[in-house]
C-alpha cells in the first residue's frame, strides 16, 4: 500500500472534507504561506483559497470563538492551535462554551468543530511547548478526545472528528508527524471510539495511545525473548472510551499497564486503571495494574533531562517485569 | 528627550552599546551555526536586525528594572546583563546554563538582576509585568518599572489588551514595548491588523504612546529614557512601539516563503550594527576601534561557546527533577529568589 507521513495524512483527511463539504473550513496562524509550523497544510491554501484556509490573527480566544459560533451556524470549522499548550490562551472558549452549548441550550444546537493541535515532546521545546494535557480535556463533559498513533488512524479518525456532531479535539503528534505509514488513497473513516489491537498476545496488556504505542511495540517485541506474551492495545479516542476493548484484553492477559506521555499522576491512565478495577477483569487480575507515564514535573529543556522524564521502552519492560514478578510470587 | 550632543560625545558609552550589539549579532551567529551544524537541541528564534531595539532599550533602564524578555529574547537578555557564557551554556542545555538547563532558548532569564524569560506562551508576559508594577508601587518603590516587551504579533492576544487597561486603571509603572518587526511569524502586520499604527493600542486605555525607528540605536535609547522618566514621574504606564525587522527566520524552521530576497536585502543594509558603526565613525572613532571591538566581541564569543562546551550536563534524577517544581519545604515559607 502507499506510504505517507502522519503530516500528509491529516492534510489528505482536511483536503478530503473540505472537497466533500462546502461547510468545512480552516482557520489558525501561519496556515498559508508558511504551511503552518510542522507543515501539515502545504498547498491547501492554493487549492481552497484565503476564504476557507484562513489565516488568522495571534488571537486564540478570537478565533476558537469564531470556529465556536460558526459551528453552532451549522458550518464545520477545523480550527488549528500551532501547540496544544496553547490550549491554555482559549480555554473557556473550549470548557465553558463548545463544550456546553449544546445541553444548556437543551439539546437545541450542536458544536460541530475540531480543534486540531500539536502535541506531546521530545523535540527539545521545553516547557510551555512540550506538554501532553488530553486529561485537562477528558474531565469536561461534552467534548470528544481524539490521539492517533500512525498516519493510517490520522487520516481515518479525523474525517470521523469533522463528520461528527459534537466538539473534537484531535491531539496530533508532533513527534510523529515526520513518520511513514501505510495510508490508502481511496477515502475510509475510522469510527471515534474504537480501541486498536496492535498485536496479540497472553500474558499482559499494554494499553496506550499516541506517540507511546510504537514504544510499547517494541517492548512487547522485546519482551518475546524472556518468555512474556504482551497484547498492545491503542486506545485511539480517549472520549468515547472503548472500555469493552479494555476490559475483554485483560480478563484475557491478567495483568495490564497503561503508558501515555502524559504525566501519570492525575493522567488518564488512571481512569482505565480504574474501568479496569471497576469491571469484570478485576477478578481475572493477577498482579496490580501499572502505569508509565512522565514523571510529575515541567518538560526540561536539556535533551538528557528531557528524555528522562518520559516514559521510555525500558520503563515500559521494567513495568512489565513487575507485574510478571508477582506471579511468581503467589 | 536627552541632548544627543552630549550622547556623541560619550565615548565609552557609545563603545558599550556597540560592543552589546556586536555581542547580540555574534550570538546569534554562533547559535545559528551551531544549528545548522546539528550541535542544538530545539529550536530558536534569532533576533539579527532587531539587535537595537533590545540593547537600546535596556540601556535607557536602571538595574532595579524588571525586564520580561519575548521568545526572541537573546539580545534582550544579554542586554540585561546576562553572561554571554552563562547564556550560551543554557542554550546547550548544560547545568552552569541561566536556568540550569531547564529552560532553554526562549527561557533566558536572571531573576537576581531583574531578567524574565517569560516569552514562550506570546502576550502572556503583559499580565506578569502589571503584578510586577504592583508591587513596585505597593512596596513604594519609586524609581523602579517593569518593562515587558512583545511583538507586533502578539499585540493581538487578549491579554495584551486586558494588561495595558488593568496597567492604565490602576496606574502601575509599566513599560510596554512593542517590537514591530512588520511579521508574526509569516504573516505581515498589515494582514493580522486593520489599522497598522499600533500606538493607537495605547491611546483608548489612556496610556501615552509613541513610536521610534527600532534600527537607530540611539533614537531608541532617548525614547525609552524619556518614556521611563514618564513611569516613574507620573506613576503611570507608557507604550512604545519600535518599528524594525529581523532579517533571520522566525525560527531555524523558517523557510521564508513569505517575503523575498530583495526585501531581507534591503533591510540587512539598514542593520543596526551597521547603521551605530557609521554614527560611531562620524563621531571620533575610527576604523581600527570599531575593529578592535569587533575582534574582542568574537573573542567572547568564541570563549562562552568553549566554556559551555567544557561543562557538564545536568545530572539531576526524576525524582529530583519533580521536587525542582515545587519550593523546597526547608526554607520555610522563605523563597531563596532574589526580590
Ligand atoms: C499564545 C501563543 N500563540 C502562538 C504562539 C506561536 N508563536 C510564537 S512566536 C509567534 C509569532 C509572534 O510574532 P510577533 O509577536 O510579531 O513576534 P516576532 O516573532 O515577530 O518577534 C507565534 C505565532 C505562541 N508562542 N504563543
Ligand atoms: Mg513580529
Amino acid at each position: 500500500m502507499r506510504e505517507i507521513t502522519y503530516a500528509e495524512a491529516v492534510r489528505e483527511a482536511m483536503c478530503e472534507e473540505m472537497r466533500r463539504d462546502e461547510n468545512v473550513f480552516f482557520m489558525g496562524e501561519d496556515i498559508g504561506a508558511y504551511n503552518g509550523a510542522f507543515g501539515v497544510s502545504e498547498g491547501m491554501i492554493e487549492e481552497f483559497g484565503a476564504a476557507r484556509v484562513r489565516e488568522t490573527p495571534i488571537s486564540e480566544t478570537a478565533f476558537v470563538g469564531a470556529g465556536v459560533g460558526a459551528a453552532l451556524m451549522g458550518m464545520r470549522p477545523i480550527v488549528e492551535l500551532m501547540f496544544s499548550d496553547f490550549i491554555s490562551v482559549c480555554l473557556d472558549q473550549i470548557i465553558n462554551q463548545a463544550a456546553k452549548l449544546r445541553f444548556m441550550f437543551g439539546g437545541t444546537v450542536s458544536v460541530p468543530m475540531v480543534l486540531r493541535a500539536a502535541a506531546g515532546g521530545g523535540t527539545g521545546a521545553a516547557a510551555q511547548h512540550s506538554q501532553s494535557l488530553e486529561s485537562l480535556y477528558t474531565n469536561v463533559p461534552g467534548l470528544k478526545v481524539v490521539v492517533p498513533s500512525t498516519p493510517y488512524d490520522a487520516k481515518g479518525l479525523l474525517k470521523s472528528a469533522i463528520r461528527d456532531n459534537n466538539t473534537v479535539i484531535f491531539l496530533e503528534q508532533k513527534k510523529l508527524y515526520r513518520i511513514k505509514g501505510e495510508t490508502p488513497e481511496e477515502e475510509y473513516l475510522i469510527p471515534l471510539g474504537l480501541a486498536d489491537v496492535k498485536t496479540e498476545g497472553d500474558d499482559v496488556t499494554l494499553i496506550s495511545y499516541g506517540r507511546t504505542v510504537q514504544m510499547c511495540l517494541d517492548a512487547a517485541d522485546n519482551l518475546i525473548s524472556e518468555g512474556v506474551s504482551a497484547e498492545v492495545l491503542d486506545i485511539r479516542s480517549l472520549v468515547p472510551l472503548d472500555t469493552s476493548s479494555v476490559v475483554k484484553s485483560v480478563l484475557k492477559t491478567g495483568r495490564a499497564v497503561i503508558v501515555h506521555e502524559s504525566v501519570e499522576f492525575s493522567g488518564f491512565g488512571a481512569e482505565i486503571a480504574a474501568r479496569i478495577a471497576d469491571s469484570e477483569a478485576f477478578f481475572s487480575l493477577k498482579a496490580p495494574i501499572k502505569r508509565v507515564g512522565a514523571y510529575y514535573c515541567p518538560i526540561p529543556f536539556s535533551p538528557e533531562l528531557e528524555k528522562s522524564v518520559f516514559p521510555t521502552r525500558a520503563r515500559i519492560e521494567a513495568a512489565v517485569r513487575e507485574t510478571m514478578k508477582t506471579l511468581h510470587e503467589e | 528627550m536627552e541632548d544627543l550632543s552630549r550622547l556623541l560625545n560619550d565615548k565609552p558609552f557609545l563603545e558599550s552599546i556597540m560592543e552589546r550589539l556586536m555581542l547580540a549579532r555574534k550570538f546569534e551567529d554562533e547559535v545559528f551555526s551551531l544549528f545548522k551544524r546539528g550541535r542544538l537541541h530545539g529550536t530558536t528564534h534569532l533576533c539579527v536586525g532587531e539587535e537595537a531595539t533590545g540593547v537600546g532599550s535596556i540601556f535607557a533602564l536602571k538595574p532595579q528594572d524588571c525586564v520580561l524578555s519575548t521568545h526572541r529574547g537573546h539580545g534582550q537578555a544579554l542586554a540585561k546583563g546576562i553572561p554571554v557564557d552563562v547564556m550560551m551554556a543554557e542554550m546547550l542545555g548544560k547545568e552552569s546554563g541561566s536556568n540550569r538547563g531547564r529552560g532553554g532558548s526562549m527561557h533566558i532569564s536572571d531573576p537576581s538582576i531583574n531578567a524574565f524569560g517569560v516569552g514562550g506562551v506570546i502576550g502572556a508576559s503583559c499580565p506578569i509585568a502589571c503584578g510586577i508594577a504592583l508591587s513596585f508601587k505597593l512596596r513604594g518603590e519609586n524609581d523602579r518599572v517593569a518593562v515587558v516587551f512583545f511583538g507586533d504579533g502578539s499585540s493581538n492576544e487578549g491579554a495584551v489588551h486586558e494588561a495595558m487597561n488593568l496597567a492604565a486603571a490602576w496606574s502601575l509603572p509599566v513599560l510596554f514595548i512593542c517590537t514591530d518587526n512588520g511579521y508574526g511569524m509569516s504573516t505581515p502586520l498589515a494582514k493580522a491588523v486593520n489599522d497598522v499604527d499600533l500606538t493607537k493600542r495605547g491611546y483608548p486605555f489612556g496610556i501615552m504612546s509613541t513610536e521610534v525607528d527600532g534600527n537607530d540605536v540611539l533614537a531608541v535609547y532617548r525614547t525609552v529614557r524619556a518614556a521611563r522618566a514618564r513611569v516613574t514621574g507620573e506613576g503611570k504606564p507608557a507604550f512604545i512601539v519600535e518599528h524594525t525587522y529581523r532579517t533571520s527566520g522566525h525560527s531555524k524552521s523558517d523557510r521564508n516563503l513569505y517575503r523575498t530576497e530583495a526585501e531581507i536585502s534591503d533591510w540587512q543594509s539598514n542593520n543596526p550594527v551597521a547603521r551605530f558603526t557609521r554614527v560611531m565613525l562620524e563621531n571620533g572613532f575610527s576604523e581600527s576601534d570599531i575593529d578592535a571591538i569587533d575582534a574582542r566581541t568574537s573573542r567572547e564569543i568564541a570563549e562562552a561557546l568553549a566554556y559551555a562546551e567544557s561543562c557538564p550536563e545536568p545530572a539531576a534524577t526524576p525524582r529530583e527533577l519533580e521536587a525542582e517544581a515545587y519550593c523546597d519545604p526547608a526554607d520555610n515559607g522563605e523563597c531563596q529568589c532574589v526580590r
